[in-house]
């Protein structure tokens, strides 16, 4: 079973959010940056199972620039076969899809996993896109994948209930909380992970689809209002008025 | 315990004198304390139980001899590395960290460094995975900060020694499957010997009711004409510089964990005084608070930094003994006082296993008098400026 998890770099979740560029770029000074945790929690350690358990190789595959070499060092770490990183800035969801699918093209795995979202940007789209590019089924938001030969049956939660789909390799499949749990790197691993291969390879000629003009923070908390419990009229006035809720 | 929030402070962005890989350690072992000892730690610590669980754990984070070669199971890391990971056991609980010292620096390193080929096949791996634990016996009941004056000795019998003698304070002897133990010849000089689990007249009783170190365990090593096979005599390195070379290397490590626990008292102080409010405000806006944090956060960053050159010249093999007390004794002695801090911030909540404070702050207590006291430590500097070595009070040269 060959296996390719595509991973991407987050800022770890308690940085301090700044921009530049007039608000239009992420202030990376001082941030440090993970393995985006959808990615490592539960796509490559499902990934990591079903090699466990059905043989095979799992590939890391991440998009960006050398600077994302330690992330990628930390999923070999945690047991990644090897890894590719295919040499870009990172750029919008479309061109990382492009990059991703050629990949896969010439490749030829039985499944590509990846997370739901990236805790970044929250864009959810690379999955989707890819699997359309490669035209291959593309289940989202899963949290469950079983193997039985080249089926899979894959378990989504939905709204008030479970949805069990069945497709076959290859597939693109976007994994969410439940598919497997963390895994902590140890020691042997991180040893090992000195000698794995991370291959560097070109990215193909794309163009962004799409561009960041700015980003702006959400207003700042302010403190907790107390409203006495016979003060009905207060809330009322409070919510409607301040907070315009209702 | 409440959640374990923690994040580390760096005011000086020093990670950027650290590899990624140094990070992934740190982090890995940070990711790990949290998993599966923060949650249990204080239990442990209230039940006075040295929660054994965690060997397997610790062995997988490199706890464990991590700067001992691959040939003998260790995963032959530098010494920034050792230092992280002490850093990091601390910052949850010094016992946990001395277990971890004392495998590594005190039982793996003189075998590793003292010993020959066969003892090095014998036991480093095994204690490298934590399938055997070892113990250091140097400190007797007359004999602690002066150790060369011990009276534990050995006799040369022909076919084996025969050990007899009694050391105290002894960090895992209750558990120890082997113990270094630091003995005299008939000649007077001192040896290491490796004194195993079931040697008849070898006897390891608990030391009971401790305020501090209390997730550790502690006893006495006591020896009643054990019979000592020859081939457990470490060959390669004798007198009082053997034990005191280990000493080094735990002290060094001492000087890492110390700002873990530091860091530990500081980042819930900072926390609890932005969360916590009097007069309607949070206690962080009160200048008095605040210059308790400001200069906790500047003592915890000129020790990361001394602390971090002094891994670099270790690395480079030349870290002077002295070197590394200066670094063991102002890096404890800073932790300490941060812990007091610490702990009247958290104002009543502090002195509740709520809150990590109290713990550091009793077993820093520990921390600054094993290892060489904090006295002794100045007395160590104080020698290595003025060539004058003031231990004796008479005044003996030093060249
Ligand atoms: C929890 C715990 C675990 C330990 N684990 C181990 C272990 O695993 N292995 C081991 O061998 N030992 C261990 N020790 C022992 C430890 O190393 C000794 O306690 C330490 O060396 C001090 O010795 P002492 O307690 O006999 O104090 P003493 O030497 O009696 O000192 C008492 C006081 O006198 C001062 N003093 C002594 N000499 C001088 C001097 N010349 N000038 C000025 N002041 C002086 C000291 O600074 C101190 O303040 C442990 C101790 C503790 C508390």
């Amino acid at each position: 079973m060959k296996i390719i998890v595509c991973i991407s770099k987050a800022p770890d979740t308690t940085s301090k959010i700044a921009f530049t560029d007039g608000n239009s770029k992420f202030d990376e000074n001082g941030v440090q940056f993970i393995v985006n945790p959808y990615d490592e929690w539960y796509a490559l350690v499902r990934a990591l199972e079903l090699k466990e358990a059905n043989g095979g190789s799992v590939t890391v595959l991440n998009v960006g620039d050398a600077s994302n070499d330690a992330i990628i060092r930390k999923a070999l770490a945690i047991g990644a076969d090897d890894a590719v990183r295919i040499d870009a800035p990172t750029q919008d969801a479309l061109f990382v899809a492009k990059q991703i699918a050629n990949y896969v093209k010439e490749n030829n795995p039985d499944m590509v996993l990846l997370g739901k979202e990236t805790i970044d940007y929250n864009g959810s789209q690379v999955g989707g896109m890819v699997a359309a590019i490669l035209d291959m089924p593309y289940v989202s938001l899963a949290s469950k994948l079983d193997m039985n030969g080249t089926t899979a049956t894959i378990e989504r939660e939905i709204e008030g209930g479970v949805e069990v789909i069945e497709t076959s390799t290859p597939f693109v499949l976007s994994a969410a909380k439940g598919m497997a749990e963390a895994r902590i790197p140890n020691m042997r691993g991180i040893m090992a992970a000195r000698t794995k291969p991370l291959n560097v390879v070109a990215a193909i000629a794309a163009d962004n689809a799409t561009e960041i003009k700015s980003f702006s923070l959400p207003p700042a908390k302010t403190g907790c209002k107390y409203v006495d419990a016979d003060n009905v009229e207060q809330l009322i006035d409070l919510l409607h008025n301040e907070a315009k809720a209702i | 315990m409440a959640d374990d929030r923690f994040q580390a402070p760096d005011y000086y962005n020093l990670d950027e004198l650290l590899t990624e890989e140094h990070k992934l350690i740190r982090d890995t072992v940070r990711a790990w304390i949290k998993k599966d000892v923060s949650p249990i730690i204080e239990e442990y610590a209230q039940k006075a139980e040295f929660p054994k669980q965690i060997i397997p754990g610790l062995a997988e984070v490199g706890g464990f001899g991590p700067y001992i070669p691959e040939e003998y199971g260790g995963p032959g890391l530098d010494q920034i590395a050792y230092g992280l990971i002490m850093q990091e056991l601390e910052r949850c609980d010094s016992g946990v960290r001395s277990t971890s010292s004392v495998q590594s620096s005190l039982v793996m390193y003189p075998i590793w460094k003292y010993g020959n080929e066969e003892q090095k096949m014998r036991f480093l791996p095994k204690l490298a995975t934590g399938e055997f634990m070892g113990c250091f016996g140097l400190t007797e009941p007359d004999h602690g900060s002066n150790p060369g004056g011990m009276v534990t000795n050995f006799k040369d019998m022909g076919d084996h020694y025969l050990l007899n003698g009694a050391k105290m304070w002894i960090t895992n002897a209750p558990i120890a499957d082997v113990a270094v133990v630091w003995a005299k010849s008939e000649e007077g000089r001192i040896h290491g010997l490796l004194v195993e689990r079931g040697m008849e007249g070898f006897t390891t009783p608990e030391t009971h009711d401790k305020w501090s170190l209390r997730a550790s365990i502690t006893g006495e090593l006591v020896f009643d004409n054990v019979k000592v096979p020859k081939e457990n005599l470490l060959p390669n390195k004798s007198g009082l510089g053997a034990p005191l070379g280990c000493l080094d290397s735990a002290r060094y490590g001492i000087a890492w964990g110390a700002i873990g626990a530091a860091m530990d008292c500081y980042d819930s102080a900072l926390r609890y005084s932005k969360e916590r409010e009097q007069f309607g405000v949070p206690i962080a806006s009160f200048q008095l608070t605040q210059k308790k944090l400001a200069e906790m956060l500047t003592e915890i960053t000129k020790a990361q930094l001394l602390t971090w050159r002094l891994g670099v010249l270790r690395n480079e093999g030349k870290a002077t003994s002295a070197q590394i007390s200066m670094a063991k004794r102002n890096n404890v002695d800073m932790a300490l006082k941060i812990a007091r801090e610490a702990r009247q911030i958290h104002g009543a909540m502090g002195i509740t296993s709520e809150y990590s404070i109290m713990r550091h702050m009793a077993n820093l207590e520990s921390v600054i008098t094993y290892e060489g006291t904090h006295d002794i430590h100045l007395l160590i500097t104080g020698m290595d400026i003025t060539g004058i070595s003031a231990f004796k009070n008479d005044g003996t040269q030093f060249s």
